[in-house]
Order: C-alpha cells, then structure tokens, then sequence
C-alpha cells in the first residue's frame, strides 16, 4: 500500500464512526423533518407533497406566532433572570471567596443541581407555587393573606421561576469561567490609573466578562425555546411553549406535517441565534493571555 | 533632596502567620532610582504592593510625599505601576489604554489626546495608537505600560519586575533605556527584581533583601565590593568562599588561615580576634593570576592547579584546586585569543595573587546562606 493511501485509509477509520453517527442520528431525521414539514395533512395521516401550506399557516394564523412570541419573551426574561442571580454570584465566588476551597465547594453546590432529575427539579416548584404549596402556606401562616392564592402557578411567572431555577446552572459556569479568567492585575491596573471600584466594574470587568454573559444568554435562551416540561407541569392554559404545541402536533393532533414545519422554523430561530451570539462574540474577541 | 517616600516600621504579615514584610523601614529620595533585589518571597513585591495601595501594611506606616498613605486606597495615590504581566486591557486599543485614567477622570478631550501622543512619543510607539494589545510584541507591550503609568505624572513609578518576560537581547536594551527615561523624566523609580544584573545596571541605589527585612542598601559598586553578608555576596555576582580562622589581627589588616595557606583581608569596622572563625568571600575577577618570579607586593599568593577552563567567549574562567579539593574560580579577561593568551591548560601549575582589598571577610555565625 502507498503511503498516503495507508494515511486515507487510518484517517477514514477515525473518522467514519463520528460521521456515521452524525449522519444517521442528526442529518437524515432533520432531512425526514424537513421532508414532513412540505407533507399535507389528510385525515386521518397525511400525504406526501411539496406545499408551503404548513408554513403558510404559521404565519397567517395568529395562534402560532403569538405562541412564537410569548415563547421568545419567555427566553428572553428566563435568561435576563437568569443573569441577574448568576452575575452578581459568580462575581462573589470569584472576587470575594478568598479559600479556593470554599470557592470550588459553594460553585459545585451551584453546578450539582444538574444531576438532579430535571423532572423533578420542575416538578418541586409545583408544590412550592401551588395552592396548598410552601410559600402559600407562608402567607398564610405570617398573616400576609387571609386564604390561599392561586396566583403563583399555572401562568407564565411560574414558567419563568422555574426555567430560571433550572437554568442558572448553564448561565453561572460561563460567566464564572469568564470571571476567573480575567487577571487580577489588569482591575489593579484600573485601580492604580486612578479609577475607582465601580467604574473599574464598568469599564474592565464587566467588558471582559462579557463573552460569559453571552454564552449564558445563549444557553438559556436555546434551552427554555425548547423546553415544553416546565410549560406541561407549571405553565398552565397560557403557559403553552412553542415546544408545546409542537408536541401536541406530533401526538394529540395528529398533524406532523404542521409539527415538521413549526420545528424547522424552531430550529432555525435557535440557529440564528448561536451564530448571532458567535458573532457577537468574535466581536469582542479578546486575549486575555 | 527630600523624601518622596517614606516607610516606617511596616510589617504585612499574611493569614497563617506568614510574615512577608517585617518591620520594613526605608526612605527613597525624590528622583532617586531604587531597586529591591532578592529572591521570590523574600517581601519585595509585598512591599512595591503596598506602596501602589494593592495590600495593606499589618502594621507601619507609608508616607508619599509627607502624606500618610497608608490607608488610602490605589486609587488615591498619585503613583503608578508597571506590572510584571503588563496587564493592559484587552478591549482597548493602545491610545485607549494609555489614555484610560485621563478619561475616566474626566479630563477634556482635547486634552487627552495631546498627553496620549507625547506619552507614547517618550516610548516611541506613536504609530501603534490604534492597534490592540494582542498584536503587540512583548516589548511593545512593556512600552504602551510604561506609557500608560506616565501619562499621568506619577510622583513615584513603581515596576514590578517589568523585564522579567523579555528575551536576554531586548532585557538588555531595555534596561539602558529604562535608565535614559529616568535621567529624562527626573521621576523617582521603585524597580524591583531578582536578576541581580539589572539592579547593578539600572539603579542609584539597590537594597536587597531577605526573609522580609533589609540587608544592605547601597549604590551597587557598594554592594558588590563591600557586602555586609555573605548572603549579599552570594546573591549579588559571584564569589569564592574561603573558611578558616583568624591568626593575627592588626589595626585594619586581619590574616587568616586556610586550609595551608593564609590570606590578608581589611575588614573595615568589624574587630576580630585571634582564633575567631571565620568566611572570606573573594570574587574570580579579583584574583589574578601571577607570572613566574613577579612580586606579590602585599597581595596574598595561593598555589593550586588548574583543573578545569571554562570559555566564555569574552573571558575565561579557571577552576583552581588549591589543596583539599577545594575549587577557587578565577576570571580571566581575554585580550586575545584563548589559545594565544598563555592561560594555562588542566594540570598546570598556578600561583594566585588576592589583593587584601578584595577579601570581605563575615563572622561564621552569620553565614547562614
């Protein structure tokens, strides 16, 4: 054998196992979706065609993409939670937590939460918001109200709470990564060139951390877009998730082209929004060695 | 000339009782260029960090200009810092960088960019202004540094092994440079190292330390022919150790013996006695090597022969045994070539001449190197 074609042949060898994964796990069922996405529903299945009537009625039938919408205000709101908790606590771990020891216990403690069922994770909340739920029997007890209120469950506040419960993890790792990357030398610089603590923040920390804070925003945004658990166990009647109604298209309704075409507009939402993040943050590429 | 900086009686020790600094006092002349020279831990960063604001003292006081600063934070003093790692924003290009503080403290615009170009004309980097860090080279970014602790005509600079991540060539060039900028700017540096090289280069004054306490302080001729300790003589060039005892004591000249031979030192303040134990530490460059039949005048001779020569291009250097197994290094300078000079090869014969001068000699308790 020649040289080069043993180096094809070994290089084939590694690379056919990924590849085939990625061909026949990722690229032929998005095909297949993309195929559905073109199909005509036809009680009691659907038929094979190429019509853009799925898409058509995304757009024109005003349940969809207010879905779409409310969907996207929620991302939206879960990952500016999200930042709120996690800035403020990864900035604590790693400015203010002298002992690398307590510092590396208190971020698992932030991190172990993943190993946690994420069913069930989403599921506490519910006997925490609910009716006869912990921080009812609070109010009660503490005299703040006479009966409980319903108010905490079952609408779109107790998506938010609970996606931002469950996605904080996704959002402290990069901003604490980010933080802890940035030398101490370069907020001593700021310091010694005369400015003080809250505009070294301003104007050194925060900046540098920045890519953190994306890749969080990104995290979380992706995530709670596909999400439709926290939708089905705390999102009530207004509560419905795009993923939701996805679901439902693939089960209940029975409409999979319909459900085809709603996941390829989801997908390409999320894509959107990876690549506009990656070129957010190829903008602020910095070097930090 | 008056104290721009003064320390008094400062002690910083760290949780764990670690003492880094203790019970550190110094004043540094305005204009003066001063350099604290030790190995790594022995406090001399902790000290530069003090001075800059970045720790505070356990206990002491610090004074800038007459001014307790102890508490003050970095912000609040009118000195600036050259960092080790250069430490300059990423996401700011050069003029930002350099201009940072000036903005940040609300100085006009049209008044910044006048102090930026001059600031970065002193270090020659006027074409890098709008180019980011991350394309720098390592000395460029030593210069935008420099240019950025200037900018906003600190009383005192202060360089925390600013050199340190240079190349031997450009470590060189820079240090020569450093020393013009001085004599230009007439502002008073810190600088502090632990290549013994550059604080004899650089500084007015070097002050070595260890264990977080001064051990000499004085101009580097000063330190290098007349250390207090054989550990200012260990750290600061090279030397050849010598123990023996005390056989005679006059005013001003002691004899020693070693081993078989006996050597003349003049010891300066220091009294000895008959019989006392002693080092004396003898630098190669100072030995010279003696032509047969010469005088020795009152130079002590040792015999010994040669085992070993060692070329370094510009001189060479002999390792001697001069009885017992004791090696003796002696530098010769090269006039000519190494082959045409006469230095004796391996195996020869040898007679040392030792200027007394040149022989510092410590009590024994104190060679705790």
């Amino acid at each position: 054998m020649k040289e080069s074609t043993r180096r094809n042949v070994t290089s084939f060898a590694i690379v056919s196992t990924p590849f085939l994964w990625t061909m026949i796990f990722l690229f032929v069922p998005y095909m297949v979706m993309f195929t559905y996405s073109f199909y005509l529903k036809k009680f009691p299945t659907f038929i094979p065609a190429f019509e853009f009537v799925n898409y058509l009625t995304i757009i024109v039938d005003p349940q969809y993409y207010q879905v779409l919408v409310r969907t996207a205000k929620i991302a939206i709101t879960v990952a500016a939670s999200a930042v709120m908790i996690a800035y403020p606590l990864s900035y604590f771990l790693v400015f203010k937590i002298k002992s690398n020891q307590l510092r590396s216990i208190l971020y698992m403690a932030v991190i172990v939460p993943l190993w946690v069922s994420y069913l069930l994770r989403a599921y506490t909340w519910k006997t925490i918001l609910g009716n006869e739920g912990i921080l009812n029997s609070f109010l009660v007890w503490s005299g703040f109200l006479d009966q409980p209120t319903d108010i905490f469950l079952y609408n779109q506040f107790s998506m938010v709470v609970t996606l931002t419960y469950i996605f904080v993890p996704f959002m402290v790792m990069p901003i604490y990564m980010a933080l802890e990357k940035i030398p101490r030398s370069m907020i001593e610089a700021s310091k010694d060139l005369g400015v003080g603590p809250i505009r070294t923040f301003l104007r050194v920390t925060l900046p540098l951390s920045m890519p953190g804070v994306i890749a969080g925003a990104t995290f979380t945004i992706c995530l709670t877009f596909g999400d439709f658990v926290a939708a089905f166990l705390v999102g009530g009647p207004n509560g419905a998730m795009i993923a939701t109604i996805i679901q439902s298209q693939f089960g209940a309704t029975l409409n999979w082209p319909l459900g085809a075409a709603l996941s390829i507009v989801m997908l390409v939402i999320v894509l959107t929004i990876i690549s506009l993040s990656d070129r957010l943050e190829r903008a602020g590429r910095i070097d930090l060695d | 000339m008056n104290d721009i900086i003064q320390i008094r009686n400062v002690t910083k020790t760290y949780p764990g009782n670690v003492t880094a600094v203790d019970d550190l006092s110094l004043s540094v002349r305005e204009g003066e260029f001063v350099t604290l020279l030790g190995p790594s831990g022995c406090g001399k960063t902790t000290t530069l960090r003090m001075v800059a604001g970045f720790e505070l003292p356990t206990s002491g006081q610090i004074f800038l200009a007459g001014e307790d600063v102890t508490d003050r934070p970095p912000y609040e003093r009118q000195v600036n810092t050259v960092f080790q790692d250069y430490a300059l924003f990423p996401h700011m290009n050069i003029s930002e960088n350099v201009g940072y503080g000036l903005r940040v403290a609300g100085m006009a615009k049209a008044d910044i960019k006048p102090a930026v170009d001059a600031a970065l004309a002193t270090v020659g980097l006027m074409d890098k202004a709008a180019v980011r860090p991350g394309n720098l080279s390592g000395g460029q970014k030593q210069r935008v540094a420099l240019a950025r602790a200037l900018v906003r005509k600190p009383k005192v600079l202060l360089l925390d092994e600013p050199l340190s991540a240079l190349d031997a060539k450009l470590r060189e060039a820079m240090q020569v440079e450093l020393k013009h900028l001085h004599e230009q700017l007439g502002i008073t540096f810190i600088f502090v190292t632990h290549d013994q090289k550059e604080a004899l280069v650089m500084s007015d004054r070097v002050i070595v330390m260890e264990h977080g306490r001064i051990v000499q302080s004085g101009t580097p001729s000063d330190l290098y022919d007349h250390p207090v300790k054989p550990y200012v003589a260990d750290f600061i060039g090279n030397s050849n150790k010598l123990y023996g005892k005390i056989v005679s004591a006059d005013a001003g000249q002691v004899t020693l013996q070693v081993g078989a031979n006996s050597v003349q030192s003049t010891p300066g303040q220091t009294r000895y006695a008959p019989g006392d134990e002693v080092l004396a530490t003898v630098r190669p460059e100072k030995v010279r090597l003696l032509a047969d039949g010469e005088d020795t005048g009152n130079f002590s001779v040792i015999p010994g022969t040669v085992r070993e020569v060692l070329f370094h291009g510009s001189s060479c250097r002999l390792e001697v045994d001069i009885g017992e197994g004791q090696l003796f290094d002696v530098d010769v300078q090269l006039e000519r070539a190494l082959h045409t000079s006469g230095i004796h090869g391996s195996g020869a014969s040898v007679n040392l001449a030792i200027n007394p001068d040149m022989v510092s000699v410590f009590p024994i308790a104190e060679d705790n190197v």
